[in-house]
């Protein structure tokens, strides 16, 4: 049976959805010129720039947002489940900063960080989609959003969490995505990525993220709200407080993006966090922030609709004990409350910087939360009589062919990363980043590029060339080198 | 008695109580106090007192904010009558502030303007969601020593270099100096993007406003451009 960590009763969700209803008719939600006639069109005030959505209309939205939908791998398969409790991780997005392997101090990212980022993520189950997970230093910025969303699909087969910082370069994505799927239709019937979208706090959905939510529901292309009320700063103090404006602009965006499109697939999701008070920065490391994450996913849940949060992530600038065991905590978390993706693996020192290292540490916290949350399981008619019949007092259980048939089942094993005692770890303790960073060559060395079919790749290359050549790129850095004439 | 008076406006201060400050300065404008020396002896000190008990963790962002609210009541007072007497307060250098282009949070921002300002420089702040020109714009009108630029996501954040190449663009850069800060932003950050400094609060703002003047002093520029 399959234990749901709730942190929120009934009446207090239905008191925040309440208020939530209340705050975007009055005080109104900002929205951008993009979707004013497209809010008039159905009813709703909007004056001077700020919606005042009804509750009916916004009621009626998140009727029509779908309960589930499936991302798919590359071969077709659907790969990510989002709706009820399913569970599913990514590595964390979009970081300026890698801890560079040798040092393990912060750098700025390059391309050939994020393929190796990519290929290590690919080889661990753990991790059911890929991410955007890095901007590339090495990259001019204009292009930077669909180069990493190339590089992503170059290495990997799995889904995408991915996004665009600009209402522009969106459909440059989306062109991308629409060339490796195989077309418009395949790309709608099997979309391979989900675009956050990120309202700015409070109540303020900006042009480019107002576009990019009636672009993505038009396109068919599942979207993901990312609302981040900093508690304190940009959204009440309290708990409670913040995870209403969080509602409030969830609600606000569906209710637009329904509009757009009825019935396109679209995420309850966020990365909420306390402000802390001492110092202006946001720890996505504190219980407070994971006790956000929570409460604001049970709240979609209550809705009905699939959810996302922003998980595993640690505030310190290296890896340590804190890191782990603020990554360790959320991962847990975050699969009992049953959220569908939680993004945030890898990254440290308040999501300003990403670690392959730390991901393959943190994939270990998932697989164990991952098994946590299989709970136990009644495997045997009788539970324990039957085996003790054939042990007896002398409690010989090793040799027993349920013990060998079912220890698989019940014991999860985890990777050279977490010391038990094996004897190839007898001899040294190199601490858990030595294994880590033996862990990551190790799969460095086992990762084989995932083929893609002639033709699509070779209109992928074309699509990158055109678009690169156009702001000068010499070269696919992370895919071949100006001097080389195919990768 | 002036010590005690002055020692009201510091507790106001630390207080964070607007009515309080304001009502001190009026008294104390009132009972023949000049108003400079109301500045400098009892609301300055409480800012400072608030700086460092910040420092030391015994006060947080909420009270040095409202601490912040009573030193602009206090100077909404004690300005105007400074004017009249055809005096200013000796001026630390001039700062324009900004969020970054796509960034509408200001509560740093706000913080470092009104810490800067009671610590004597002149401060323009050009609020948020701020491009680089316009930064480059008005350094150029006011003849700025510093620009600062605040941003609060790590989204933004990048726009942080943008504000410096449009300086550079415009030729300021050899004579405004350019501080960075916000909650995503870090030293390294400050040095890969080439700002001349990273102030991790508001306080610590100060310091580093004051640290590149003393900077600025020490190589002039030959000609402003």
């Amino acid at each position: 049976m399959r234990r749901k960590l709730e942190l929120l009763d009934n009446a207090l969700i239905e008191r925040m959805l309440g208020e939530a209803f209340q705050l975007i008719r009055n005080p109104g939600v900002r929205v951008a010129p993009y979707v004013v006639e497209l809010l008039r069109s159905a009813g709703v005030m909007v004056t001077d720039g700020v919606a005042h959505i009804p509750e009916a209309l916004a009621r009626r939205s998140l009727e029509l947002a779908p309960r589930g939908f499936c991302l798919y791998d590359r071969q077709g398969n659907p790969a990510v489940r989002y709706g009820g409790d399913n569970v599913h991780f990514d590595p964390g997005s979009s970081c300026l900063n890698i801890l560079d392997a040798e040092t393990q101090q912060a750098r700025p990212a390059v391309a050939a960080d994020l393929v190796r980022l990519v290929q290590v993520a690919e080889m661990l189950p753990q991790f059911a989609a890929q991410s955007t997970a890095m901007v590339c230093n090495d990259v001019a910025q204009e292009i930077g959003d669909w180069y990493r969303l190339l590089l992503v699909l170059w290495y990997s087969e799995k889904p995408v969490v991915t996004g665009a910082f600009s209402a522009s370069s969106l459909h440059t994505l989306l062109e991308l995505l629409t060339i490796e799927s195989g077309g418009h239709k395949e790309l709608r019937q099997r979309p391979r990525a989900v675009f956050d979208v990120c309202p700015s706090p409070p109540l303020n959905w900006s042009e480019f993220a107002s576009q990019n939510l009636v672009d993505l529901a038009r396109a068919g292309v599942p979207a993901e709200i990312v609302s981040m009320p900093l508690a304190g700063a940009t959204a009440p103090v309290t708990l409670a407080g913040s995870v209403v404006q969080h509602a409030a602009e969830c609600i606000s965006g569906i209710t637009i993006h329904q509009l757009a499109q009825p019935g396109a697939p679209i995420v309850w999701g966020g990365a909420p966090a306390i402000f802390d008070m001492r110092t202006g920065k946001t720890p996505m490391g504190a219980i407070e922030t994971a006790m956000l994450d929570l409460a604001c996913s049970q709240v979609g849940k209550h809705l009905g609709l699939p959810t996302h949060a922003y998980l595993v992530a640690g505030d310190g600038k290296v890896i340590d004990a804190q890191a782990e065991m603020e990554s360790g905590i959320s991962a847990v978390l975050g699969a009992l409350a049953g959220i569908n993706m939680i993004s945030g693996a890898g990254m440290l020192d308040f999501l300003a910087c990403q670690s392959i290292e730390k991901l393959v540490i943190d994939a270990e916290a998932i697989a164990s939360a991952q098994r946590l949350i299989e709970g136990i399981e009644p495997r045997t008619e009788s539970l324990a009589v039957a085996m003790f019949g054939q042990a007896g007092l002398q409690g010989d259980f090793l040799k027993l062919k349920e013990t060998r048939s079912l220890f698989r089942k019940e014991q999860h094993f985890p990777s050279s990363v977490i010391d038990r005692g094996l004897a190839s770890h007898a001899d040294r303790t190199p601490g858990i980043l030595g294994r880590a960073q033996e862990r990551v060559e190790e799969l460095l060395v086992r990762y084989r590029r995932p083929e893609i079919p002639s033709k699509r790749e070779q209109a992928m290359l074309e699509f990158a060339e055109r678009e690169g050549g156009q702001v000068g790129l010499r070269g696919l850095p992370g895919i071949c080198s100006p001097a080389t004439a195919s990768p | 008695m002036p010590e005690d008076a002055f020692s009201a406006m510091r507790q106001s201060i630390i207080d964070g109580a607007p009515d309080t400050a304001s009502d001190l300065a009026r008294r104390a404008l009132a009972a023949g106090i000049a108003p400079l020396e109301a500045i400098n002896d009892g609301y300055v000190p409480g800012m400072q007192a608030v700086g460092e008990q910040f420092g030391q963790g015994k006060m947080f962002l909420p009270d040095m904010m409202a601490s912040a609210e009573a030193m602009r009541a206090a100077m909404a007072v004690l300005d105007p009558e400074l004017k009249k007497l055809g005096r200013e307060r000796p001026m630390a250098g001039v700062v324009v502030l900004g969020t970054t282009k796509g960034d509408i949070h200001e509560i740093g921002k706000i913080l470092v303007g009104t810490l800067l300002s009671a610590h004597g420089f002149r401060v323009h702040d050009l609020g948020v969601d701020v491009a680089g020109e316009k930064f480059a714009a008005k350094a150029r009108e006011l003849n700025a020593d510093i620009v600062g630029v605040s941003a609060l996501l790590t989204t933004t954040m990048r726009n942080q270099k943008a504000v410096i190449e449009a300086l550079q663009n415009a030729g300021l850069r050899p004579r405004v100096k350019v501080m960075v800060g916000g909650a995503p932003v870090t030293r390294k950050w400050a040095e890969e993007i080439g700002a001349d400094g990273y102030a991790r609060d508001a306080m610590s703002a100060v310091a580093l406003a004051r640290n590149l003047m003393e900077i600025k002093a020490q190589i002039p520029v030959a000609e402003p451009v």
